[in-house]
């Protein structure tokens, strides 16, 4: 049987405005080539990648420019075929923030020129041959964190329970899996199943939110023309967070991950959709992730709509490519409206984490900043899908109360925004939180520093001291032989005066 | 191979304001919620209007300028600012929960300085909303009780018919209120009456059967004559809060179920000496309490076990007080002691956080 509906809910965890369907009236839109790129060389955590390519040189699409240090880390690849115009540092965006990395800026040449990477680009045999070609292949985890595939397969490799395909997509106004999940479900269900051969997985669970009907309908009958006994479709309800990675483990397998652990460490691993197919396009045609498709919405824009997006795509380019803005955008979001964060400029080009850009107007986001006190309502704590109590937080926080930050479980806060929303005081709880846990860092540092310092203190106390009993020792060894010495001295003094007395005595007898 | 044509970039760049996650606004505000649980307080109001007379509305009046005037002054005091805390409605609920724990025929400065107590001593002192260890209302009106015992004890019988004089109208009322005047030729005693609480109270005291007493006149189909309806209407605005997703519902059916469970258990033991389980539930301000009094957010538990325990614990002291303890109804008292406990239920009663300890 491929299909299960799941009925058990999280805990925690809100019902929000989709804000999906303006976004999901056209089909995705393909084959765009900007004319230039900027292609950033350090996208996630781990190490940048190494660039291989000179300024002035002529490259094509999916040809290496630049490739993985130690892990974890990916390849990167041209998205176009072009000229390498600048290899420089620009502020590119990631899973959670802006940040400065080297980029490779280069200019188009609008042939989309492919690459021939020759036998290299085969599917090899065997799993470390493989996984050593989707971490060169620059394979990176498509559902906002960018997270390298290989590394994040590698771990669990072997141990794997269940392998989970994340088609939740929960937070509001992303609509790029859905829309993959459409257009391209058995491409999507084959690089599933390649993941699971990859990791030994003995089930294979793809997970698809409720207000997706068509997803899921797509998925579903991919599935079933796979018909893989490992591979199952579930249908889960519609609740924020459920997409996140804790949260969907919780809600499929009823399994906790534990507290500062990854999910490999009870056997389970996510994959977003999009590195399904990602994965099926490297192993099918040996392509290295050169695109990925990007949401590009909000009432900002003009035809809101998906968009596959060589990686490197200015934002500005792609919004125009949308119809351009409309005249009241007050805030340009780099991922969904919960998570996302918000960007200065258009001047971006997008990475392996886009997943969503929206152009919000003023009637669709939070503008509003102030507050009311803390009622202590605790609708915060029954929406934490971590089952924090937010309102003692808050208290703790202000007061910078670390050791109670720390026992009312400051770190296992995934800064989801639940509390926020339903804030009826509005305060900034998720901020608060994320400032805390940089502040509790800090003090963490500090402590460990002081800590060290005392150390480092009581040692030199103690080699003062032996220093000084060593000194002491050596000066009464040195007086004893400034001493003895000395009654050396006094002994050759007298024994030569009483040779000269004898010598005296002998002169005045004849 | 020629030369790549190079393609102008995009135009100027856009710039654009930054705020911190999450984008998605707000669901529901403080004002929003505070004026839903004055709407969900009309229709109990009109039916203790019905009943008893315009002595609520007129109290109200009274307590919320009171209410109103003191926050503003105390903010100000604490330069503070007063019309965003003003617009927030939290005093004029502290008033309402006040006007109908009060008796209906009061002079005005009782109200008045109920209306003072709850917001300077029970709220302000503590650091204003959001602060108060205890609830306000029930502050002042335990204060009111203790202080002055004759006035807070002058109770009205209900409208049924039966009366043997006109009830007061509204000017009547005002006059009464701000003038100590009563109409010509009648007395504060002509017209009140101990409540059904009172009264079969007194009347187990003097050792008479409960079933005697409850085919008196004082006792109606299910709760104190009048009374019954009173609480009815108010489990009703409550049963709208609950869906409004106002409160949560461990409160209130616990608070019901720790009054109801002593009550049942003991009336069936012996039906002579101990009251009702509808009496209990229908009279005095037990739907008050369970509803609007002990859900309370800012002094109540927080976490869901905890308000189950907080709840209970407050239906079973209103019983105990009602049954065993010196005052006819026990809700101020039992609301306030639980007050007290809620730091303490509230750290014992978290629950385990994702991804720590065993399920």
């Amino acid at each position: 049987m491929v299909d299960v509906t799941l009925e058990r809910y999280l805990t925690g965890g809100i019902r929000l405005l989709a804000n999906k369907t303006a976004s999901t009236e056209e089909p995705i839109l393909r084959d765009i080539v900007p004319p230039q790129l900027v292609i950033a060389l350090h996208q996630h955590g781990g190490a940048s990648a190494i660039p291989i390519v000179k300024v002035g040189q002529d490259v094509a699409k999916g040809e290496p420019i630049a490739i993985p240090e130690s892990p974890p880390s990916a390849g990167v690849h041209a998205s176009s075929s072009g000229r390498v115009r600048a290899i420089e540092t620009r502020l590119i965006p990631t899973g959670k923030r802006l940040r400065e990395s080297l980029c490779i800026v280069l200019d188009t040449d609008g042939e989309d020129r492919p690459f021939d990477p020759g036998p290299a680009g085969a599917w090899p045999q065997g799993r470390e041959a493989r996984l050593e070609r989707v971490r060169s292949a620059g394979i990176a985890g498509l559902g906002g964190a960018a997270f390298p595939t290989a590394t994040k397969l590698e771990r669990v490799a072997g141990r794997c329970k269940t392998l989970i395909v994340n088609g939740a997509e929960c937070e509001p106004y992303i609509s790029c899996d859905d829309m993959l999940m459409r257009e391209a479900p058995a491409e999507i269900v084959s690089g599933a199943l390649e993941m699971a051969d990859l990791v030994g997985a003995p089930l294979c669970i793809i997970a698809i939110e409720r207000d997706k009907p068509r997803a899921l309908h797509a998925i579903r009958d991919a599935a079933i023309t796979a018909a893989d006994p490992r591979l199952k479709v579930c249908e889960i309800p519609t609740v924020y967070p459920a997409g996140g990675e804790r949260q969907l483990i919780e809600l499929l397998t009823g399994d906790e991950v534990p507290s500062g652990a990854f999910p490999y460490a009870i056997g389970y691993v996510c994959q977003n959709v999009g590195t399904a197919y990602a994965l099926h396009r490297l192993a099918t045609r040996g392509e290295p992730v050169t695109s990925r498709i990007v949401t590009v919405t909000g009432g900002g824009v003009d035809r809101p709509r998906n968009v596959e997006a060589p990686i490197g795509t200015p934002i500005g380019y792609l919004v125009e490519r949308c119809g351009g803005y409309r005249d009241d955008v007050v805030r340009l979001i780099h991922g969904g409206s919960m998570m996302g964060y918000t960007l200065p400029s258009d001047d971006i080009p997008i990475t392996k984490a886009t997943s969503c850009i929206i152009a919000a107007t003023s009637g669709e986001i939070r503008q509003s900043y102030e507050e009311w006190a803390c009622i202590r309502c605790g609708d915060c704590a029954t929406a934490c899908p971590a089952r924090l109590q937010p309102q003692e937080l808050l208290v703790a926080a202000t007061a910078r109360d670390f050791d109670a930050l720390e026992s009312l479980g400051l770190d296992d806060c995934i800064e989801c925004g639940c509390c926020d929303v339903v804030c009826p005081s509005h305060i900034v709880l998720t901020d608060r939180f994320r400032h805390a846990k940089r502040l509790y860092a800090e003090h963490a540092r500090r402590l460990a520093l002081s800590a060290e310092a005392e150390l480092r203190h009581k040692r030199r106390e103690q080699r003062l001291r032996l220093s000084e009993e060593g000194s002491r020792a050596a000066q009464e060894a040195l007086k004893a032989k400034l001493r003895a010495d000395n009654e050396a001295r006094r002994k050759a003094i007298a024994a030569a005066v009483e040779r000269a007395r004898q010598r005296k005595r002998r002169d005045v007898q004849p | 191979m020629s030369e790549p044509e190079f393609r102008t970039p995009a135009a100027s760049p856009r710039r654009f304001d930054t705020a911190a996650a999450p984008h998605t606004p707000p669901m529901r505000s403080v004002p929003q919620i505070m004026r839903r649980v004055l709407y969900a307080l009309v229709p109990a109001a009109l039916a203790y209007t019905w009943f008893f007379g315009f002595g609520l509305l007129v109290n109200f009046a009274i307590a919320a300028a009171a209410a109103l005037a003191t926050e503003a002054a105390i903010l100000t005091l604490r330069r503070r600012p007063v019309r965003r805390a003003l617009r927030d409605c939290s005093a004029l609920v502290t008033a309402a929960l006040l006007a109908f724990a009060l008796p209906p025929l009061l002079p005005w400065w009782i109200p008045a300085l109920g209306g003072f107590v709850s917001i300077a001593l029970a709220k302000q002192l503590y650091g204003g909303l959001g602060k108060n260890v205890f609830n306000p209302a029930m502050v002042s009106y335990a204060l009111l009780l203790l202080s002055f015992p004759i006035q807070m004890t002058q109770w009205l019988p209900p409208r049924m018919g039966d009366l043997d004089y006109a009830p007061l109208d509204i000017v009547e009322q005002v006059r009464y209120s701000l003038l100590d005047e009563l109409p010509p030729g009648s007395t504060v005693d002509a017209y009140t009456r101990a409540t059904p609480l009172d009264q079969i109270k007194e009347g187990l005291r003097e050792q008479r059967s409960f079933r005697e007493m409850s085919a008196s006149s004082m006792i109606g189909t299910f709760g104190g004559i009048g009374w019954e309806w009173v609480n009815s209407f108010v489990a009703l605005g409550g049963i709208y809060l609950l869906y409004a997703g106002i409160i949560r519902w461990q409160i209130p059916v616990a608070t019901l179920a720790g009054l109801a469970a002593p009550a049942l258990l003991l009336h069936l033991v012996d039906p002579a000496r101990f009251a009702s389980l509808t009496f209990h539930l229908f009279s005095g301000a037990a739907m008050l309490g369970a509803f609007f009094i002990a859900t309370d957010p800012v002094s109540a538990a927080a976490t869901d076990r905890g308000r189950l325990i907080f709840g209970a614990s407050i239906g079973f002291l209103i019983y105990a007080i009602r049954t065993w303890g010196g005052y006819p109804d026990g809700v101020a008292f039992a609301v306030l002691l639980m007050n007290a406990a809620v730091p303490l239920i509230d750290r014992y009663t978290r629950p385990r956080i994702y991804g720590h300890g065993e399920r």
